[in-house]
């Protein structure tokens, strides 16, 4: 028979039961006839007759059960059965059933919504076509390990590769955006003419960018991102043909983007447009500007990928030494670029909340063992009055499934709250870098990960009582039961998990120790500035209304005396590049009377106003500042910090020496006037790079930094300040306006975000271990009372009982912290790449979170041992 | 609770596929036929014989339906379905195998 007769025959012995009850009787009672007629035909006494055949059967109601069996009516007979005394069971006991659901829905609370953050960001691919095989590619010099491409290399790379089928180039570009509203700065990016094709991306709306649409004859046509689109063009068909003026200059925009179009190193961006090389930058070699992405070949490598690159790197090294020398290749999976650096972080927290829901594992197992401990009577009698072991474990094993299944319920609504609450923790400018994090949410593979749990935890937890049911015969369950001698079994089994529940605790409490020790250290970095009280944004104007140096100039020194004359205002300045935004603007230096072998001493460049030290509160150690009358006119001066000092000039006085570019071109060569301390250009946890300072009066912009002082909040500045320059030119647009204590908190907000979480579930697991230790002494005091008792009796004393009962304590707490101590500098070795100032094996943290521990430990231990001591011996001798 | 053991396991099975695939039968019936084909050597447990069936009609081996039986009461004759009857013919072969594989082992010894 087919698998739906089947299916009919078993539903009608479900849901038809009366008629098949009905059934089952008349068939087993016509045999019963039968066998009677016969007996009586044989000469037996019809009553005798009857009987005799019941024997047969050996028992009616026995066989229909087995006929029952057959049909599988008990199945869920049972179950059903089983189900309802458990709850009845979870209700008497809602101290156990709350904890037991409350530690089961917080383990898997942490750690589904940790992984809902590992799978947005290290296990869902890209949104491109085939991401795997899509590349990040550039160029790599010693400083930085992934560094900017120049457009003439981009070019060569392009021709002479054989291993990428594309390989295009994009750069971030801010423009300044006219609105009805004044001038507004916009997101860019300039993308070389295949960048979306080689992704995989087409407009949803116009078309792509021709081929050669980004060289210097083609039009400027402009591709919209979907919100750009929709918040500045109303979403209309209208826009494609339409021209929309970027820095001045007209743009027709040709196509809209997909609204799930996300590319994540360049950020947010509204308007992509074409790479159209021009100006001085993109004409010279060695000028970096770029990066690359490429599609790799099929089967191609990444590594041979990278071999090959690297040789071309090689060539142009040997072609353009001026320009080449030290430029290496890099080429990493794009999905590497973009979440390499979280990786490590997000592995650390997801481990965390593994271990926390070890823990909450190993209390609710252990909580299982105890109440099993304390219904081996139960089971012995119902085992006695013929509960097959089947049955009982059944009924075990439902208890465990329905706490889990409620705990699981909870957990995942916690968890779904908890993502919520944990995107808040991610720095906003990460979450400008992973637009992944944006879709966050409980998907179907968070889900599978969550029923996975699940299902693991509601297996171990029907098996824990289960194990203990077959370590003892049920008669022996029958006599140890009557009498208090506490259960062996258990103990070592609730001994031997409290210890691994406080060797986790050990571990998570000295991972969160190492990292808050980390951000102590981190926030203790000296930043070489005063960085309260300062109030710091971006200052824009536009190209075209300041062409000129003179004008620029001009621009810069009016920015800054209306800044001053603000009130409050202490002291202003400007800078190509606010201290504490990132290292990197290089310049390659050659000094002058040394020998040069073409090397490329390579060194931050920030030009910077008179003013602007002194607006920093950073120190002169040498020397003198600018003066702001040092222009164009007056010789060419620098002022360098302690580091360049420190690496180029380690046994003279840089005052007054001189170095150029790396061709000595003498319109570079300039006089070192003064030697400032180190500021921190880029991130606290980094080397302090040598820095050059060049007025900026010598080398103006028409967009820059602006710095200023004040004695009142800074924060309540910005708005005025953003006012002020509006009221000097409505072109110029602002951004970036944050305080410097802002800019400071930016660079530590993921190691402050990880250390808390880190924190969080260490101190869940302190608490969970130390109620677990708790749960065992007491347990374990409650079985001794009449051994306790006898004690006494004989005349142990008050002291003695408690020192026994601490002395079990001790020893479980001291065992965990010593495998703990093990484990946790192994675990701390391999977050190593985490730590800041910090070595794994930190004594001073292990030491502090064994001390913890253990006073935690003793706490756990002393109220039971204090309740020991006070059992009142006749009272003991008497119970049970 | 203890299951059909009196046999050994499944071979219940292939008797009663084996008789009711002459003609239908009812449980009584079904149990007579066997001992008397055996010459009275299988006496087939009673209260093997039910749970016995209830299983076989649970897999779709056989079917059920009530009929007049000889004393003109109403009984529940049971007969092979097509599916029985391939089961019935693996399982027939299966035994042979098994009784000529054992009949050697125990003649050969």
């Amino acid at each position: 028979m087919r698998l739906p007769g089947i299916v009919k025959l078993r539903l009608r012995s479900l849901l038809s039961r009366g008629a098949v009850e009905q059934e089952l009787e008349e068939e087993l009672n016509y045999h019963l006839e039968r066998l009677t007629e016969d007996n009586i035909a044989a000469g037996m006494e019809p009553i005798e007759a009857r009987s005799a055949a019941l024997r047969a059967l050996s028992g009616l109601e026995q066989r229909k059960e087995e006929c029952r069996d057959m049909r599988g009516f008990n199945l869920i007979d049972h179950s059903m059965q089983d189900l309802r005394f458990t709850f009845r069971q979870l209700r008497k006991n809602p101290g156990f059933t709350a904890t037991a659901i409350a530690m089961i829905a917080l383990g898997l609370c942490a750690s589904v919504a940790i992984f809902a953050f590992v799978d947005a960001a290290l296990i869902k691919p890209l949104p491109f076509k085939d991401p795997n095989r899509l590349a990040d590619v550039t160029e790599k010099i010693p400083l930085f390990p992934r560094a900017n491409l120049s457009y003439a290399d981009y070019l060569d790379w392009k021709a002479q590769n054989h291993v990428f089928s594309s390989l295009e180039v994009y750069s971030n570009r801010g423009y300044i955006l006219n609105t009805p509203w004044g001038s507004e700065h916009a997101d860019g990016v300039r993308v070389s003419d295949g960048f979306f094709r080689t992704l995989g991306v087409s407009p949803i709306l116009g078309r792509n960018f021709y081929r050669g649409e980004d060289l210097n004859g083609a039009p400027h046509t402009v591709i919209l991102s979907y919100s750009a689109w929709r918040d500045r063009f109303g979403a209309r068909k209208e826009a494609i043909g339409k021209t929309v003026a970027l820095n001045g200059v007209a743009h027709t925009i040709v196509g809209v983007l997909p609204r799930d179009f996300q590319f994540a190193l360049t950020g947010p961006v509204e308007f992509w447009t074409t790479i159209h090389p021009s100006g001085d930058c993109d004409l010279r070699r060695s000028c970096h500007s770029l990066n690359g992405v490429g599609r790799l070949k099929d089967g191609v490598s990444i590594r041979t990928a990278l071999a090959d690159m690297t040789s071309i790197a090689h060539q142009l090294e040997v072609m353009y030494p001026g320009s080449n020398l030290g430029q290496g290749a890099s080429v990493m999976p794009l999905s590497e670029a973009i979440v390499g650096s979280v990786r490590p972080i997000l592995l650390v927290l997801l481990s965390g909340a593994g271990l926390l829901l070890l823990i909450a594992t190993a209390n609710v197992a252990s909580l299982l063992l105890v109440r099993s401990e304390n219904r081996r009577r139960e089971m012995a009698v119902r085992g006695a009055l013929g509960a097959s072991r089947s049955r009982l474990v059944r009924q075990f094993a439902t208890e465990g499934i329905v706490l889990v299944m409620i705990g699981s319920a909870l957990g995942l609504a916690s968890a779904w709250a908890a993502i919520r609450v944990l995107i808040l923790l991610v720095p906003q400018q990460m979450q400008a870098g992973m637009p992944f994090l944006q879709n966050l949410d409980l998907n179907v593979r968070v889900c599978v990960f969550a029923a996975a749990i699940s299902f693991l935890s509601a297996l171990l937890f029907s098996l824990t009582p289960t194990a203990r049911l077959s370590l003892s015969d049920v008669r022996d369950g029958m006599a140890e039961g009557s009498r208090g001698s506490a259960g062996n079994t258990w103990r070592r089994l609730g001994s031997k998990l409290v210890v691994l529940e406080l060797a986790t605790a050990m571990v998570l409490l000295v991972g969160a120790g190492l990292l808050g020790k980390s951000l102590y250290h981190l926030l203790q970095v000296n930043t070489g500035i005063k960085p309260d009280h300062l109030a710091t944004l971006q200052v824009m104007a536009p190209q075209d209304g300041y062409p000129t140096d003179q004008q620029q100039v001009t621009l810069a020194r009016e920015v800054t005396r209306r800044a001053a004359n603000l009130p409050g205002v202490e002291s202003a300045g400007v800078a190509s590049r606010i201290a504490l935004s990132g290292d990197g603007d290089t310049d390659w230096i050659r000094f002058v009377g040394r020998p040069y072998n073409g090397e490329h001493n390579e060194v931050n460049e920030r030009d910077v106003s008179s003013g602007y030290f002194t607006a920093l509160g950073a120190s002169l150690l040498r020397g003198r500042y600018f003066d702001d009358a040092e222009d164009g006119s007056k010789p060419r001066v620098v002022i360098i910090n302690q580091a360049l000092a420190a690496k180029y000039f380690p046994n003279e006085d840089p005052i007054g020496k001189q170095f150029g570019d790396d061709g000595l071109n003498p319109k570079t060569i300039r006089t070192i006037v003064g030697i400032v301390n180190d500021i921190r250009e880029g991130a606290l946890d980094s080397q302090i790079w040598p820095t050059e300072y060049i007025p900026f009066n010598q080398s103006p912009d028409s967009s820059f930094g602006l710095v200023v002082r004040t004695s009142q909040d800074e924060a309540s500045l910005l708005p005025t300040l953003a006012a002020t320059l509006r009221g000097i030119d409505r072109r110029i647009a602002t951004r970036f306006a944050m305080t410097m204590n802002d800019r400071l908190n930016t660079a530590t907000d993921l190691q402050r975000s990880s250390a808390w979480i880190v924190g969080g579930f260490a101190a869940l697991a302190l608490l969970l271990s130390v109620v677990g230790l708790y749960g065992v002494v007491a347990y374990s005091v409650s079985r001794r009372t009449r051994e306790i008792g006898v004690r006494m009796a004989l005349g142990a004393h008050r002291n003695g009982v408690c020192r026994l009962i601490l002395k079990e304590t001790g020893w479980l707490a001291a065992l965990g912290i010593v495998i703990g101590l093990v484990c946790s500098v192994a675990a701390a070795t391999l977050m190593r790449k985490l730590l800041f100032g910090v070595q794994s094996w930190d004594l001073a943290t292990l030491a502090a979170v064994a001390v913890i521990l253990g006073a935690a430990a003793l706490l756990a231990g002393y109220l039971p041992a204090r309740r020991a001591a006070s059992v009142n011996p006749m009272e003991a001798l008497r119970a049970e | 609770m203890s299951k059909p053991t009196d046999l050994v396991q499944g071979t219940l099975d292939l008797l009663i596929l084996k008789v009711i695939a002459l003609e239908p039968m009812h449980g009584w019936a079904i149990a007579q036929r066997i001992r008397q084909i055996s010459g009275d050597v299988l006496q087939v447990g009673q209260g093997a014989l039910y749970p016995a069936l209830h299983k076989l009609e649970q897999n779709a081996w056989i079917t059920s339906d009530w009929k007049m039986s000889d004393n003109n009461r109403r009984a529940k004759y049971y007969t092979l379905t097509k599916a029985g009857r391939k089961v019935l013919d693996q399982e027939s072969v299966q035994w042979e195998r098994l009784a000529a594989a054992i009949s050697l082992v125990v003649r050969a010894v």
